[in-house]
């Protein structure tokens, strides 16, 4: 489904991303880890073009993201992304940020547009929120619109930018059992995050990323259990025993 | 101070006419009125969307968009008016530079109203510019992961939360608008500070002319000023600034 190879990236003379090359399959759920700055962020932005990249490929579904012939909202449309600060848009309310996109991009009628948004805020268990603005929620709720949001246009996958890391830890619980679902219900999904419950439970495997390079890129059992590389043990020694 | 004050003066008739100098007054608040909202409207649209333009990942356009601003912020509003009437016909073709100073109509009015709008764009643009310059990437980022279109996304989300944040700098360009029409009395528009000159001149009760156009101008730009205040009341978001309603 994600076809990662060869990407690399440079701000300036700084190399962000050194030749990184990976995958995620139809279904599969692959978490990508590494301390701050590690280029994580940088490369999933990278699969659905919101960052742009000097050197390699990334296809999704068969299409390459850096082609310019590539009609990349249409691409992006089928592509949704949960970002780290929630990013609803704060001027609409909840339903209208479900709409939107339905509307204008997909092109369904209002009536259908707020009937699915409707049933996928019953899904993250927001139904009674519909009429409120995003200022008004709390960070876990508006993550769970977020990823509501993002569902509302049926994506072929997920991607999800350390979803978890603005949240107070009395809210992570509600995002992750939403993302737990997911998985079990077979959406293909590659996740940043530090959440090593969460890549245990559902990860299929684990990319270690550290300097913009994948380090390693495992079996998630294989992963935790004797990771190759240093830099992967130090890592997991210092998030797991924290 | 050896004054003769004759605050009846408004009711009178003019020396050369059957007019009163209240009729004047109420002629020159209507050209200065005109003059004003037309140069807004004009300010607006071309602010909003050479403001937007600046902030675009397009460096022809964020340079075409930054020569508007400065070529018409640099330059005194009132050697604007005159490049505008004197100046701009001559670059014309031959028979369209005749029509304009010979057969256009109210081209004072016209001059002065895209003269006025064309100067405040490049304000408006500014403040449009920093508006959107202060909203979190994020915002953009999320719009376009959605399969919005970079136009969508200015459209539907950076635009209509940028203008918000700009509503108190906007209000002062909106009530600098109609201060600034008073210069348009350069090129013959028959607006308030041409009539209150015209009408000190022919009654010579220069002082209560004065105080009277000071408290029509007044007038207008406070009611511009309430008139935004209203706008941002009605377009706050819930839980985004003060309190959820």
């Amino acid at each position: 489904m994600i076809e990662i190879r060869n990407v690399s990236k440079w701000y300036g003379q700084t190399q962000v991303l050194k030749d990184c090359s990976t995958h995620v399959a139809k279904g599969e759920v692959v978490v990508v880890c590494g301390p701050s700055g590690s280029g994580k962020s940088t490369l999933i932005k990278c699969v659905n073009g919101l960052e742009p990249f000097a050197q390699g490929t990334i296809t999704v579904d068969g299409i390459s993201v850096s082609d310019p012939k590539t009609d990349l909202p249409r691409l992006r449309a089928r592509v949704g992304m949960v970002f780290q600060h929630f990013e609803l848009f704060p001027h609409m309310s909840v339903e209208q940020n479900l709409v939107l996109a339905q509307v204008k991009v997909l092109g369904r009628s209002a009536e259908e547009a707020v009937a699915r948004g409707a049933a996928l805020l019953d899904r993250v268990g927001l139904r009674e929120h519909a009429a409120k603005f995003p200022g008004q929620l709390s960070g876990g709720q508006q993550q769970r619109v977020a990823i509501a949001r993002a569902l509302a246009m049926d994506p072929i996958c997920l991607l999800f930018d350390e979803p978890t890391s603005a949240l107070d830890p009395e809210m992570i619980g509600e995002v992750l059992d939403v993302m737990v679902e997911l998985a079990q219900e077979g959406m293909t999904m590659m996740c940043v995050t530090h959440e090593m419950g969460f890549a245990r439970k559902v990860a299929k495997r684990v990319v270690f990323m550290d300097h913009g390079e994948i380090v390693e890129d495992a079996p998630t059992n294989a992963f935790f259990d004797a990771p190759a590389s240093e830099r992967a043990k130090t890592f997991l020694s210092r998030i797991l025993h924290h | 101070m050896n004054y003769h004050w004759n605050w009846g003066i408004f009711l009178e008739p003019v020396k050369s006419g059957d007019e009163t100098y209240l009729d004047w007054l109420i002629t020159g608040l209507g050209w200065t009125l005109a003059v004003s909202l037309t140069a807004w409207l004009i300010a607006l649209c071309i602010g909003i969307a050479v403001g937007a333009l600046r902030t675009t990942p397009s460096r022809l356009l964020v340079m075409l968009g930054n020569a508007w601003v400065e070529l018409f912020r640099n330059i005194p509003l009132l050697v604007q008016m005159f490049l505008w009437f004197f100046v701009a016909p001559e670059f014309l073709p031959r028979e369209w530079s005749l029509w304009v100073k010979q057969d256009m109509p109210a081209k004072e009015f016209i001059t002065a109203a895209l003269c006025l709008g064309f100067f405040t764009s490049s304000r408006v643009a500014e403040q449009v510019r920093a508006g959107v310059g202060s909203l979190p990437r994020g915002q953009h980022d999320a719009a376009l992961a959605l399969g919005l279109t970079l136009g969508q996304a200015y459209r539907h989300v950076i635009l209509p939360q940028a203008l918000r944040i700009v509503i108190p700098p906007l209000t002062s360009e909106f009530m600098n608008v109609f201060k600034n029409s008073s210069v348009a009395f350069a090129i013959g528009v028959l607006e308030l500070t041409f009539q209150a000159r015209q009408m000190q001149e022919d009654s010579e009760q220069g002082i209560e002319t004065y105080l009277a156009v000071t408290l029509l101008y007044f007038i207008c730009a406070f009611t511009a000023n309430r008139v935004m205040a209203l706008i941002e009341a009605r377009t706050r978001v819930p839980g985004l600034i003060g309190k959820p309603a």
